[in-house]
């Protein structure tokens, strides 16, 4: 029984992970109607910018916070450069295509920059376990930095006129328009937020898995299943979904397939959402009236 | 007295399709000025030619100032507002947060208090239902949301596009006594989009008839009201 509950804590923490990557998902998904494909390599990117900060003789902490505004601009500066000229045609295509080209160039870039080996990232949090041994410190810290993220995004979307707006252009953008909101730049912040939150769970998950360049491949597969598995238009759907995701990926590894097929649980879900409900759990179905 | 808004050759397309052909009239300070015409004729692209949504050639001046190829976020930061064709109300949002958008330009933040008590006096339901979100509304709802959204931002001039669509004659009519309510008392210019032409003539001073995307005929309400070819066509007596 204490194994049980030691997988489902642990599962919480990892969850966290997941959500704040399926979150950052949903950003995107939201204003361009596109699944990300280089969400992980972007939080692997701003990993490595946190390393260098830190390996400069940086605190931590202000490492970190730098780290988040560098991630944020970066994530405009990529929507900007590289999305914006594909904003007001309808290629679907060629904006994925982006998107793949993106995932390979900023993980070859990184390979180049800081070499393939694997690297320590340090974490912020004590060693010492808590709950009878069953929580590490970080994996404490990562759930309490994943919950502050979630609350503040949470924060920024119901109460501050930009985070209104940045709804409003997701959900009508012509409308938006005739009210005076520039929905171009909202996009651009959108990409900021999902590159912000991004590295956030980048630099919770490194301690974990070790800095490479290839350390989100396996993590992005599981915010994928979260995001979709709560609805990709639905960011506490997504945010849920993130947290479920840990808990069964913990739970079927153990029990039902073993560690080495862990990660199949999250193409299982994958494409047991796509085919039994495609709008995840709290997705809104799109109905289209022809 | 100067046009507010000044019209002038204005063409408009949508993609190769020539949709306006050189357009001409002007909008006076204060008044109601309707577009009539049978559907197709070009009326909802002039009002999204005047708001930049469809390509466009010509001149539209606004209080004197050039719009042409401007951004519609630009436009309408200027003083136009636009209340679209299918009321453009954001369903997911609550009634509050969509009168919170309509007010996103403005400078005067101190003064958004005192406005939506303005829009709840002429809709009284909106304040009534500000909680719920704005897709749960009746269509009658929907438009006097569409409606107050537009006068949170305060503007000089208020484009209207077939305000009574889909809704019933008795709610029609309470929406136009109100739009006729808040031209008086605000002394907004309206430029006003209708099928239903003896309702549009009713409230406006000013008519402009389109054919084609062209100016057929203009005049005052009541000398367009009594023009003979008007009347059969479009008012149907």
């Amino acid at each position: 029984m204490e194994a049980f509950f030691y997988q489902v804590l642990s599962g919480l923490a990892t969850g966290g992970i997941y959500a704040s990557l399926a979150l950052a998902l949903v950003m995107i998904y939201n204003a361009t109607h596109l699944v990300n494909f280089a969400q992980g390599e972007m939080a692997m990117f701003s990993t490595y910018i946190a390393w260098t900060l830190i390996n400069a003789g940086m605190p931590y902490w202000a490492a970190f916070f730098l780290t988040v505004a560098i991630s944020f601009a970066g994530g405009v500066v990529i929507e900007r450069v590289v999305i914006r000229p594909f904003e007001r045609q309808d290629a679907v295509l060629a904006v994925v295509t982006v998107f793949i080209g993106l995932l390979l160039i900023l993980n070859s870039v990184a390979g180049w920059i800081y070499e393939y080996t694997l690297k320590v990232f340090p974490s912020p949090f004590p060693e010492t376990s808590y709950f009878g041994g069953m929580l590490n410190g970080h994996q404490l810290g990562l759930f309490g930095v994943t919950f502050v993220t979630l609350i503040l995004v949470y924060l920024f979307f119901r109460f501050t006129p930009l985070g209104l707006a940045m709804r409003a252009a997701a959900q009508n953008p012509e409308s938006s328009r005739l009210v005076g909101i520039r929905v171009s730049w909202m996009l651009a912040l959108g990409w900021g937020l999902a590159g912000a939150i991004g590295a956030v769970a980048g630099m919770m998950i490194a301690p974990i898995v070790y800095l490479d360049p290839s350390m989100m491949t396996g993590v992005l597969n599981y915010g994928f299943a979260a995001a979709l598995l709560g609805g990709i238009s639905n960011p506490w759907g997504a945010v849920l979904g993130g947290f479920i995701v840990g808990v069964l990926e913990n739970l079927m590894g153990d029990y039902v397939v073993g560690t080495e097929l862990k990660l199949t649980v999250a193409l299982v879900i994958i494409v047991g959402v796509l085919v039994l409900k495609p709008s995840g759990l709290f997705g809104k179905t799109l109905v289209t009236r022809v | 007295m100067a046009a507010i808004l000044e019209v002038k050759d204005l063409h408009a397309f949508y993609g190769p399709t020539h949709v306006l052909h050189g357009l001409n009239f002007g909008i006076e300070p204060g008044g109601i000025t309707t577009l009539l015409g049978a559907n197709g004729a070009g009326k909802t692209t002039t009002l999204r030619a005047v708001c930049g949504m469809v390509t466009t050639r010509g001149h539209v001046t606004f209080e004197g100032q050039a719009l042409t190829g401007k951004a519609t976020e630009d436009i309408v930061r200027r003083g136009i507002a636009h209340v679209p064709e299918g009321r453009g109300t954001f369903a997911d949002l609550t009634v509050e947060e969509n009168l919170r958008l309509g007010a996103y330009t403005r400078k005067d933040k101190g003064n958004i208090t005192g406005d939506f008590d303005r829009v709840y006096r002429y809709f009284p339901t909106l304040k009534e239902r500000s909680k719920q979100q704005a897709g749960t509304l009746s269509g009658g709802e929907q438009q006097m949301l569409a409606v107050a959204r537009a006068l949170m931002m305060r503007p000089r001039l208020l484009l209207l596009d077939e305000p009574s669509f889909g809704l019933a004659p008795m709610i029609v009519q309470d929406i136009f006594n109100i739009l006729r309510t808040i031209n008086r008392e605000e002394k907004v210019a309206m430029l006003l989009v209708e099928q239903n032409a003896s309702l549009a003539l009713n409230i406006a001073d000013h008519a402009y008839l389109l054919e084609t995307g062209r100016v057929m005929i203009s005049g005052t309400s009541d000398v367009i009201k009594n023009d003979d070819s008007v009347r059969r066509s479009y008012l149907g007596y």
